[in-house]
């Protein structure tokens, strides 16, 4: 299924925003998602299915003023 | 002692935490500053990475309150998601709301930030609204919910320092309970003094020290700025005046002609 994950394409075959983190390899501990411009809570994520043309957004802590 | 949504503070400087040369001389400013907030954003993080977990395990070593920005959004919409995602990866209800609506200025789209700003008080953030100095802006900001005022003094990283004396004194002077925090447009510790010498709560910086020569020497500088600027405000301040007045007693002068 093709997804829009942080702005890049990519053809995936995980069904679930859990399962889209480990197939694309995001390792940290510190992630905050979301889908379609909707928060998807860290405990969400296993439940949240996912569809074709999905844009996936994964953030990360930064530096900031 | 600063109290801002029921949280007492020792230290009225909040600082930023970007754009320093090492994450070492961050650790070093942040302690020079006396800190008690520091301010984080959320980013994209790169498939593969854990670019984000280090930078936080550094933070929250310090044991600082954390207040993460909504910097770079330019709708409600994006400022709205973004302070729902802070909290989730942050675990606090502050948000540092800021929503652009100049590239150039970095000005606050202020109709934009009411809007987002009473959105997020309603469902449960405490919000610190990056906005400008105008007076009935900030009336709309505490009206949607907001607790704490963040007004530029000039636009961020620009260094001007306080560039219009008149609005930060009409907004002191307006709304004397509220605290208020300078944001944006300092440059040099005798600006946080002049801001804080105005009645101001505290400052918010970041660029003005992570861009000095010597970043962790500057917080530090600022630091005693901003304690002399606030002490100087309570202890009550001499009015200019035109005119010399004598230091020196004039009675019992000699007169030798």
């Amino acid at each position: 299924m093709k997804l829009l994950v942080n702005g890049e394409p990519h053809d995936v075959s995980a069904q679930s925003l859990d399962a889209l983190l480990a197939e694309l390899e995001f390792q940290g501990e510190w992630l905050a998602t979301a889908l379609n411009g909707e928060l998807v809570r860290s405990p969400e994520r296993q439940a949240c299915r996912l569809n074709e043309g999905d844009k996936v957004e994964i953030l990360t802590p930064r530096q900031g003023g | 002692m600063l109290k801002l949504y029921n949280t007492e503070l020792s230290s009225r400087v909040l600082l930023g935490t970007a754009q320093y040369p090492s994450p070492a001389i961050l650790m070093d400013a942040i302690k020079a500053s006396g800190t008690e907030i520091v301010t984080v954003s959320l980013r994209r993080e790169m498939a593969g990475g854990k670019s984000g977990d280090k930078f936080w395990s550094l933070i929250r070593s310090l044991g600082t309150h954390v207040l993460p920005n909504t910097a770079g959004c330019h709708t409600v919409r994006e400022a709205v998601l973004t302070a729902q995602m802070a909290r989730d990866v942050f675990t606090t209800d502050w948000i540092k709301l800021e929503v652009i609506g100049n590239h150039d200025t970095l000005q606050p789209d202020v109709f934009a930030l009411v809007e987002a700003a009473r959105i997020l008080s309603d469902d449960g953030f405490k919000v610190f609204p990056y906005t400008t100095d105008d007076l009935i802006v900030a009336e709309r900001l505490l009206e949607a919910g907001c607790e704490v005022l963040m007004p530029w003094c000039a636009p961020i990283g620009s260094a001007l320092g306080p560039l219009n004396m008149h609005a930060l004194r009409s907004l002191r002077g307006n709304f004397p309970d509220v605290p208020m925090i300078i944001d944006a447009g300092l440059g040099r510790p005798s600006h946080a003094a002049t801001v804080m010498e105005l009645g101001f709560d505290a400052i918010l910086l970041n660029t003005a020290v992570a861009k000095a020569g010597d970043p962790v020497a500057m917080a530090s500088a600022f630091a005693k700025a901003v304690d002399a600027g606030h002490v100087a405000f309570h202890a009550g301040m001499l009015e200019p005046r035109d005119v010399a007045v004598p230091s020196t007693p004039v009675i019992g002068r000699a007169v030798f002609t």
